[in-house]
């Protein structure tokens, strides 16, 4: 819970968080080292110096740790576990649904899980997806387009295999499917970011939701197009949301550029936590101010109704969150 | 490369020169995403000169991770950039700590297309996505110039009403505008029809005349591509400058 200085609560809902493990013995070869050194190198590059972590704490921190930054002193009260599998990259996962659902197992009220699933494994992931569901009760995936897998280097949502898998999760269940489209990890036969297959997919699924992470970017002005075309896909702040400290004015062109085209009531904040750490960004965003010049362009605002959409009420929506329950739920423990 | 170990400072200017146009054509190579030049960006750090004319490049990218698509193109133009200068023997471009370092070195090398550097891993050629990011271009400096115009009480009427030959004249005053209309002029022949000296200045990228009436709607469409591509470039210059600690320039 965020209190402004008026005693006035925020709800927070953390749309994107990671409990892995990137320690060197879990790493399978020179692509995981390389890959938790760039997530560590966008930590450095984009926080504010207190925030930078270690190497050993940024490769592992654990349950624990990760309570206490996310819902002690980062004020979420709910935060979404998004699954990363990478095992191309390391050895029993990056960030898989089964080491995030310790997390969950232990804080049942505060943290929402999400499964996985790549339509490369064909017939028997559809039934590793049916015993992930059943397992885990998840009601959203998280999807990597660009994830290596054997020969491949990406996958487009409008594969056939991918519908048949899109096919399926909806009839088990899943309501959100998050989507990585996003810097880290590239496709080589595709361009991954573009976000063209997300918009044929959300016609094609219209009960879906499909929250695009990282708000698209590299491709923020294509995803920006799509999202006023289809009614059911939103955006992920992670990524995004830190420019509020290292480049305050390119976070508000981006969030003008947000509000005008994908509007208030589409997008999520995300930490991206263990990269970006929810207490600075959310004290950032709740300080930030749209500039006149930009208010007057755009017509647009973030005002605090604005902010706590973004913060809480929207990603509640998605994953039928009733808040008032929820705090009651959060403060019996 | 092995220099001797004293110069005449004859020869120590004739390398400085040569240094400075190995420079100069670099800085004619742009990342493509970002419109702006690999030298501006930083990514390249080193170059070596020798006797015979050979020219050694490197470059290193914000991430191990960076678009090997876009690494191809860069390493590709780097290396036709620099041939093109007349003392040149041979350029040989060479990007490090990247997933694909090896492949696109070995293939800028042996002149391979970017399928052929990669053979069976990916369907298409690289034009279409440099035609793409070309078109980005195109609208992203056309909306700064807009912009900067716009700023200096031009109206939507005047704006879309102006010849080629006119904002080849407007008597523009500081660096950043005359940096702007002449970026726009370099590229405004790629894309928005005839850009002869009676033609408008001023077209979208299909060559449709502007209106007054949809003056604000149009420039808001472009602001979405600039505001993209400052983001990207943003960010690549913080995570370049976290991961090697140097500063590129702004």
């Amino acid at each position: 819970m965020f209190k402004t200085s008026d005693g006035e609560e925020i709800f927070v809902i953390d749309a994107h968080i990671h409990l892995w493990d990137a320690r060197p013995e879990n790493q399978r070869n020179v692509h995981g080292a390389q890959f938790i050194n760039c997530f560590h190198n966008y930590q450095k590059g984009l926080s504010p110096e207190e925030y930078h972590w270690s190497t050993e704490k940024f490769q592992y921190y654990g349950a624990d740790t990760l309570y206490e930054d996310v819902f002690v002193n980062g004020y979420a009260d709910m935060a979404i576990c998004q699954p990363t599998y990478l095992k191309e990259f390391y050895v029993n996962g990056f960030n898989t649904t089964e080491q995030n659902a310790v997390l969950r197992d232990k804080y049942p009220n505060q943290v929402l899980l999400n499964g996985a699933f790549d339509p490369r494994d064909g017939e028997p992931g559809l039934d590793a997806l049916t015993e992930l569901v059943e397992a885990y009760k998840v009601t959203g995936v998280k999807l990597y387009t660009a994830e290596w897998h054997g020969d491949s280097k990406g996958y487009k949502l409008t594969d056939p295999w991918a519908r048949r898998y899109l096919e399926h999760a909806q009839g088990l269940g899943i309501k959100n499917v998050h989507v990585h489209k996003g810097p880290t990890i590239l496709p080589l036969n595709r361009d991954a970011f573009d976000v063209a297959d997300v918009d044929d997919a959300a016609t094609d699924f219209p009960e879906l939701n499909f929250i695009v992470d990282h708000v698209g970017l590299p491709r923020l002005d294509d995803f920006c197009w799509i999202a006023t075309q289809e009614t059911n896909v939103y955006g992920g702040l992670a990524v995004a949301a830190a420019f509020v400290h290292s480049r305050p004015r390119y976070f508000a062109e981006m969030m003008a550029e947000l509000l005008f085209w994908v509007g208030e009531d589409k997008l999520l904040f995300a930490s991206d936590y263990g990269i970006w750490q929810p207490k600075w960004l959310i004290e950032k965003f709740m300080a930030f101010e749209m500039p006149e010049d930009l208010k007057a362009e755009t017509g647009v605002d973030l005002t605090l109704d604005v902010k706590r959409k973004i913060l809480g009420l929207n990603a509640a929506k998605l994953y039928g969150i009733d808040i008032e329950a929820q705090k009651t739920k959060i403060s019996a423990g | 490369m092995n220099a001797p170990a004293q110069q005449s400072s004859d020869q120590r200017e004739a390398n400085d020169q040569r240094e400075s146009d190995v420079w100069a054509r670099l800085a004619t190579v742009s990342d493509p995403e970002l419109d702006e030049s690999v030298a501006a960006m930083g990514f390249v750090d080193t170059i070596q000169i020798d006797a015979t004319g050979e020219v050694q490049i490197g470059f290193r990218l914000p991430t191990y991770w960076c678009a090997p698509n876009f690494a191809f193109l860069m390493a590709h133009d780097m290396r036709e950039a620099v041939e093109s200068l007349s003392w040149v023997s041979t350029a040989i471009i060479s990007l490090r700590d990247h997933c694909n370092a090896k492949e696109i070195n070995h293939g800028v090398g042996a002149g391979l297309s970017f399928g052929d550097t990669f053979p069976g891993q990916t369907a298409a050629e690289l034009d279409k996505l440099r035609a793409t990011f070309r078109r980005k271009a195109f609208k992203r400096r056309q909306e700064l110039l807009l912009r900067h115009l716009k700023g200096a009480d031009m109206t939507p009427q005047q704006l879309c009403a102006m010849h080629m030959g006119e904002l080849a004249t407007l008597p523009l005053e500081d660096d950043e505008a005359l940096n702007l209309r002449a970026r726009y002029q370099e590229i405004r022949g790629e894309f928005g029809g005839p850009a002869g000296e009676g033609d408008l200045a001023f077209t979208t990228d299909s060559g449709e005349m502007l209106t007054p009436d949809g003056f604000g709607d149009y420039l808001q469409d472009l602001r979405r591509v600039r505001v993209n591509a400052e983001f990207n470039a943003n960010l690549c210059r913080g995570i370049l400058q976290t991961r090697y600690g140097e500063t590129a320039e702004e």
